[in-house]
């Protein structure tokens, strides 16, 4: 690099000059104010349903990183879902506050049994679980399930089994619920849900 | 071009202007106080939206919880139980910073840009420049920074400036279920709280106002209230709330007096050694000290 004398002094001056007004408490960084970093800019947003109650709020649920192979996802923020007919965006204090819910310690993610005669709860497999809910269901109605009613007439009526569906549910998983149960002939058959 | 996303209008301990020239909308929150059920929807949105979570308290019999505004709360909601005209009326506010024009914890703090005024009316607390010395607390007529005694910093309700900053509604104005808290442009706010107060006054509450105190040039977060005329029946809302003079007195008259002796001093010490010089020790004293140390 090739400087001239007059334009080293000019480098010099420029530098002295900045510094000074630099100490003297100019400093043009000390002049910036910047708010916090919005934390959902490239979060992953997934729609889902509040668990708690029968309103069934919509809920946006935010994640961190972009669904790729080795990104492992975490929620780190819940709020409600505008475009959502039932909540249209709001939440109650326990939707807000969904996020600790999910990180709970207390929460159960798994399938858990108590066999009877035991006073503890034994960690299953998903496929244990459903086999054995099967197993009982397949049991009670091979016991109980009512062809005909006292005077003949066909009511495929399966009366001691009785299914509570989620809040979650929309429309399409609520048909396919009646679908199914109806045709094993259950009767008591609801869902928490209210939408 | 600005350098952050949202403009600054002021800024604590400086007296650089800030760029002026652009225009940017002012924005507020209308807090009904008239709708509001007391749920705490917006404490809980606003501890998950800004990663607080304050400790499990107790409770005191009362359905306030917090009983008090803390660093790890920005707001809690107070319930006052008020008699009127042989009624009881349950009154619920939902306290934390009122985002004054004119910030009187932005005016009493003296660490620069720990506190800033953005251009939109977001008063903003920058704990990274926080010296603790508390004078936000002395400095605010709504008694609402608290101190946090893990870092020794100032926290209050940053009204989500993150949040506005791009295009988006505090976390508690958009979580609260019954729309009683409002967000949008200060002249919406005032229009929407002009229709809720005629609805008011048409039930019979024919004090119902807006409460947007001139005393601190007017607020960002405004209450309409069904007395207007006493807002101290809210939980001790003050009625004419104003910068304490004790502030004025130190920014106005003792701070520049001071900074005055200060350099006073200096140059007195300059004059000092100019015209008497150091203080020297003659050889002489300096040989009797040493003879009477050896003896």
């Amino acid at each position: 690099m090739q400087v001239t004398r007059r334009q080293f002094f000019k480098i010099c001056s420029a530098g002295l000059g900045g510094s000074s007004i630099a100490m003297l408490g100019y400093s043009p960084t000390a002049a910036l104010a910047e708010v916090r970093e919005f934390k959902l800019a490239r979060a992953t947003e997934t729609r889902n349903m509040c668990p708690y109650c029968s309103v069934s709020c919509g809920v946006l649920a935010y994640s961190i990183g972009d669904k790729s192979k080795n990104a492992k996802a975490k929620i780190i923020h819940i709020e409600g879902d505008p475009d959502n007919p039932v909540n249209r965006g709001t939440l109650c204090p326990k939707g807000a506050g969904l996020l600790d819910m999910i990180n709970s310690p207390n929460r159960l993610k798994f399938p858990e049994v108590r066999e009877a005669g035991s006073n503890e709860w034994k960690r299953i497999s998903w496929d244990e679980a459903i086999t054995r809910i099967t197993k009982h269901m397949k049991a009670d109605r091979d016991a109980n399930f009512v062809e005909k009613n006292a005077e003949g007439t066909t009511v495929n009526r399966w009366n001691t089994f009785g299914f509570l569906a989620s809040s979650a549910s929309s429309n399409e998983p609520g048909y396919l619920t009646v679908k199914t149960l109806r045709a094993l002939g259950v009767v008591a058959l609801d869902t928490q849900a209210r939408i | 071009m600005a350098l952050q996303s949202l403009d600054i209008k002021q800024r604590s301990a400086t007296t650089t202007p800030a760029p002026s020239v652009r225009k940017t909308v002012e924005v507020a929150k209308l807090i009904d106080v008239s709708t509001c059920i007391g749920c705490k929807a917006c404490q809980a949105a606003c501890m998950e939206w800004n990663d607080i979570r304050d400790e499990v308290g107790r409770n005191y019999g009362v359905y306030d919880n917090p009983m008090d505004l803390t660093d790890k709360s920005w707001t809690v909601m107070r319930y006052a139980e008020v008699e009127e005209k042989g009624r009881l009326e349950w009154l619920i506010r939902k306290d934390g910073c009122m985002h004054c024009l004119e910030p009187g914890c932005l005016k009493a703090c003296p660490a620069p840009g720990a506190i800033v005024q953005y251009a939109n009316g977001i008063v903003d607390f920058h704990e990274e420049h926080c010296i603790g010395c508390g004078y936000c607390i002395t400095g605010c007529p709504f008694n609402i920074p608290r101190i946090s005694k893990e870092d020794g910093k100032a926290y209050k309700c940053s009204l989500c400036s993150d949040r506005v900053a791009v295009g988006q509604a505090p976390a508690c104005a958009k979580a609260c279920p019954t729309g009683a808290i409002q967000f949008g442009t200060k002249e919406d706010m005032q229009d929407y709280a002009a229709k809720r107060i005629g609805d008011l006054k048409e039930r019979g509450f024919d004090k119902a106002g807006l409460y947007d105190p001139a005393g601190v040039g007017g607020t960002h977060v405004m209450y309409v209230l069904h007395h207007a005329d006493r807002p101290q029946l809210y939980s001790g809302l003050p009625a004419d709330p104003g910068i304490s003079p004790l502030v004025s007195l130190w920014k106005g008259f003792a701070k520049p007096l001071a900074s005055l002796a200060l350099g006073a001093v200096a140059l007195g010490s300059l004059f000092h050694y100019v015209m008497k010089g150091p203080n020297e020790v003659s050889k002489e004293t300096e040989k009797e000290v040493e003879k009477e140390g050896s003896q």
